[in-house]
């Protein structure tokens, strides 16, 4: 059995070692907040965080990931899933079929940890996960939001958008 | 004779009178009334003894909002308190039983509100009434001195005041009142407003299950290999090379042209799916070229038979009478759906019954096609529909893949199985966007007048390949969505002294499906540009001609103007970080809407695009809910402007070369300009919105990069084209 850290506890699996995290996290785990969505690294609904850094866990060996590291998926993101990020999301309203969030939520949750203040230039280079749909202005709009309320609030930033 | 049914009215017509009446049934995972025992007040109404409000909804969401919206039109009638809705999916195999009494299911068109306003408004209105009657049964007073507000039923002369919750047993042994009154729009409360999503905080926290994140108790997954080329079949397949491999369960042959991999897992079934040697009998198609389809596209625009969809005067003879004519070719390409949620369904058979879980634009084509894959009657059938992620028309009029999960599951008699594409399969064996071409000739006076345009459209027909019995004398109507000469659907917003409008069909073997705007897409791009070209080629103002062109269609002119106005057209554009900024226009009418843009554009040097800006404007009538259209049109602007710049899906060797996002590449983040968008409903119709805006996006930018440029581009995607000075 190898064994994976993932939101918080030391999770045991017996798949391939060559399987991708993705489908150890949705198909061991039964963690399917995650998504499958081309599996080249190309659209980003995989995204999930190791150690705070957004992955995409499509192309991303189970078996390279430590024991010792911390895998964060949409699912512990936030207790409650009242992440500052999850709040704005609801607030403007942003997904539409909803298939990629997850994947833009972590990538916008690793955008604001390591840049609390992201300019657009910022979110344009972090946040390059694919929405067919079409909500990346929502998207925008909820990075700026969730920023602004975590300045105002003078909170804690890395406590805040640091995962569980 | 009988009048050819469409597929539609085939399956309402032969499964309704077969399948038997029954108490509801739902599937997982939306069993809200099967939780509560609360019976329904009617077919659109549950009202819980807790107050929960349980309104159902037969379309189905993808994204587009269609559920809040229903969700409001009907809560709008039934004065019920907004808090406490929520929504529950009737099964197909329900609505058939139940002689279809939530209507149709399809779920395309931007028809989901417009078409099914009026009886679920109804539905609403009378449960209000039912609800209203029970308690004034109750106080033994006539039901015209009680009112209903928010979800309690008032007795004004005795003050005596109820719940629904509380009369909700009772009304629903009521009979159903025959006259329904609706609401005066200007009485609406709900609708009309900026309502939150039904659906958001689950899709926030990963507690949406899609079709593709399914699990149920002993669920085996599949994995699948069609072959590469359309009309391509399996000649053999080696099942020893992969039987061993960890987890595979069964190698199945799929049909005549696939082939799936049965493991525990999904990733197991992949593996080995991709592993296994198949032996294709590729078949004649094996031979078509990309450019042979475009030839065949070409040579029908000079062709002499051609089905007209609308026309005026004689346009050929005045076009050869003309002082001067301009004349252009343009080309749109084969593009994929690409939902970001490939295909996929889940099966469970047995020699009595047959029950599919899958996303789906319209369940009770998906019934039909599980019921006839399965051998079953119907009526032994259930689907249960779940969110899809993303539709765009891929998931509506044929259910390929719904065929094949049953087909799986049906060498696995009482195992459910989950058949899941890979992105590769997905891009690959689409229904895409039909190929076109068109040239497009105005004739022109010594004044520079228009006196006369011939459209002439060669290519690909979507009706052709999935409702062939709607094609008549060679004539696809759906082609000339945008340039119907009036009706409520897509009508052409120009007048023309003579004009001609027609369609060479040519068909090659890539199967073509209802892709979100459909026709509209191409046409608009055609029609808006070589307006464009026009107003270049007379030295006139684009916004001008139209507006002299337009002067018969006021609705269409109306939404122009707004766009033109808010962007400030005539006068110049501030610069954006030193570089200037050029605008081009476009409008349409489509799927029952008005719609324009305005795109600021600039191009540098060295030809790298930048669109800054759309302004947008829509009429659909009325608007039920602000907010949501606004997000429909910046997603039609990503849908749109992703064809217009990355979308193509081309031919080599009989089969689709692009098969995944590093060759399909899509609008990002980056890329995305700001959308302003007017939401300006003018009333007395309903208009879709889910679709009509993407038509002019292209367009729209097509005709800033003209302004920016002098590059007239007349061939899709940008990609493909060089805009350096």
């Amino acid at each position: 059995m190898a064994r994976l850290n993932v939101n918080g506890q030391v999770r045991e699996h017996s798949a391939e070692a060559d399987t991708p995290l993705l489908w150890v996290l949705r198909e061991q785990l039964g963690l399917t907040g995650t998504k499958y969505g081309c599996g080249v690294a190309q659209c980003g609904s995989c995204t999930v965080h190791i150690d705070g850094a957004p992955v995409r866990s499509c192309v991303m060996p189970a078996s390279a990931v430590g024991a010792g590291q911390k895998i964060t998926t949409i699912e512990g993101l936030h207790p409650q899933g009242a992440h500052v990020l999850q709040k704005a999301w609801v607030e403007n309203d942003v997904p539409q079929c909803g298939y990629c969030q997850s994947g833009m939520l972590m990538a916008a949750a690793a955008l604001l940890k390591s840049k609390p203040r992201p300019t657009d230039a910022d979110i344009d280079s972090a946040m390059t996960n694919i929405c067919r749909c079409g909500t990346y202005n929502r998207v925008r709009a909820a990075i700026k939001q969730a920023a602004g309320e975590i300045r105002s609030a003078g909170l804690d930033i890395v406590h805040t958008v640091r995962s569980v | 004779m009988a009048t050819p049914l469409n597929r539609r009215e085939f399956i309402g017509t032969t499964l309704a009178g077969t399948a038997a009446a029954g108490s509801l049934v739902f599937g997982f995972p939306t069993s809200a009334a099967a939780q509560g025992a609360a019976p329904e007040v009617n077919a659109w109404v549950v009202v819980q003894a807790d107050e929960k409000i349980i309104i159902r909804i037969a379309r189905s969401e993808m994204g587009q909002g269609t559920l809040t919206g229903l969700a409001q039109l009907v809560a709008e009638e039934l004065e019920c308190d907004w808090a406490r809705v929520t929504t529950e999916y009737p099964t197909p195999g329900q609505n058939l039983a139940r002689k279809r009494v939530w209507g149709n299911y399809s779920t395309g068109g931007s028809r989901g509100i417009r078409e099914s306003q009026e009886y679920v408004r109804k539905g609403g209105a009378a449960a209000r009434m039912m609800l209203v009657q029970a308690a004034a049964d109750g106080w033994n007073v006539p039901s015209a001195e009680c009112s209903a507000v928010s979800g309690f039923i008032m007795h004004g002369a005795s003050g005596r005041r109820t719940s629904y919750g509380k009369v909700a047993q009772a009304a629903s042994r009521l009979q159903a009142p025959t006259e329904v009154a609706l609401k005066d729009p200007m009485q609406w409360k709900l609708v009309g407003k900026r309502m939150a999503r039904l659906d958001t905080v689950d899709k926030t926290n990963g507690k949406q299950v899609y079709g593709a994140d399914l699990k149920l108790p002993g669920l085996l997954n599949a994995s699948i290999r069609a072959c590469p080329v359309f009309g391509g079949k399996v000649r053999g397949f080696d099942a020893a090379k992969v039987t061993a491999m960890p987890g595979v369960k069964k190698v199945v042959k799929v049909g005549d042209n696939a082939v799936a991999v049965v493991a525990d897992t999904w990733w197991r079934a992949h593996k080995a799916v991709s592993a296994l040697p198949i032996d294709w009998d590729l078949g004649p198609n094996a031979a078509v070229q990309q450019s042979a389809i475009n030839a065949t596209n070409k040579a029908g625009l000079d062709a002499e038979q051609a089905a007209v969809g609308n026309s005026n005067g004689d346009a050929k003879q005045a076009l050869a009478g003309a002082a001067r004519k301009v004349e252009a070719v343009y080309s749109y390409p084969h593009q994929n759906h690409a939902t970001m949620e490939p295909m996929n369904a889940t099966a469970k058979w047995t020699p009595e019954r047959c029950e599919v879980w899958t996303p789906t634009q319209n369940g009770e084509a998906a019934l039909a096609a599980a019921a006839e894959a399965a051998g079953l009657p119907p009526a032994q059938c259930e689907v249960y529909k779940i969110h899809l992620g993303g539709g765009f028309g891929r998931r509506g009029a044929v259910h390929d893949w719904v065929r094949q999960a049953v087909a799986i599951a049906k060498e696995m008699p009482g195992t459910p199985v989950k058949l899941l594409w890979s992105r590769e399969e997905d891009m690959t064996h689409g229904l895409y966007h039909p190929i076109t071409q068109c040239k497009m000739s105005a004739g022109l006076d010594a004044q520079g007048n228009v006196t006369a345009l011939h459209m002439r459209i060669s290519g690909q027909s979507i009706l052709a390949s999935i409702f062939p019995q709607n094609v008549r004398d060679g004539k696809d109507p759906v082609v000339f969505q945008g340039l119907n000469n009036g009706g409520g659907e897509a009508m052409l917003g120009y007048t023309f002294p003579h004009l001609l409008i027609d369609h060479a069909m040519r068909n090659p073997h890539v199967p073509p499906g209802f892709w979100r705007g459909v026709n509209l897409n191409q046409n608009t791009i055609y029609m808006e540009c070589f307006i464009d070209e026009i107003a270049h080629a007379t030295g006139k103002d684009p916004l001008a001609l139209r507006r002299e062109l337009m002067r018969n269609h006021p609705k269409h002119l109306a939404v122009l103007n707004a766009v033109a106005e808010r962007a400030r057209w005539g006068q110049p554009a501030p610069d954006v970080n030193g570089q200037k900024v050029f605008r081009g226009l476009s409008q349409t009418h489509g799927f029952g809407s008005y719609v324009a843009a305005c795109a600021e554009v600039s191009v540098s040097k060295d030809g790298a695009l930048k669109v800054h800006r759309i302004v947008a404007a829509t009429d659909p009538g009325y608007a039920v809910n602000p907010q949501q259209i606004e997000a429909q049109v910046e997603g039609s602007f990503v849908y749109g402007l992703s064809a217009a710049l990355f979308g193509e899906c081309t031919v080599k060797d009989g089969a689709i070369e692009q098969k995944n996002f590093d060759t399909y590449p899509v609008l990002k983040m980056a890329d995305m300009p700001k959308v302003e968008t007017i939401v300006m409903g003018s009333g007395g119709f309903w208009g879709g919105v889910g679709e009509p805006t993407i038509s002019v996006a292209a367009p729209a930018v097509l005709n800033a990069i003209f302004a920016a440029t002098g590059k007239r581009i007349r061939e899709l995607p940008l990609k493909n084209q060089s805009l350096k000075a």
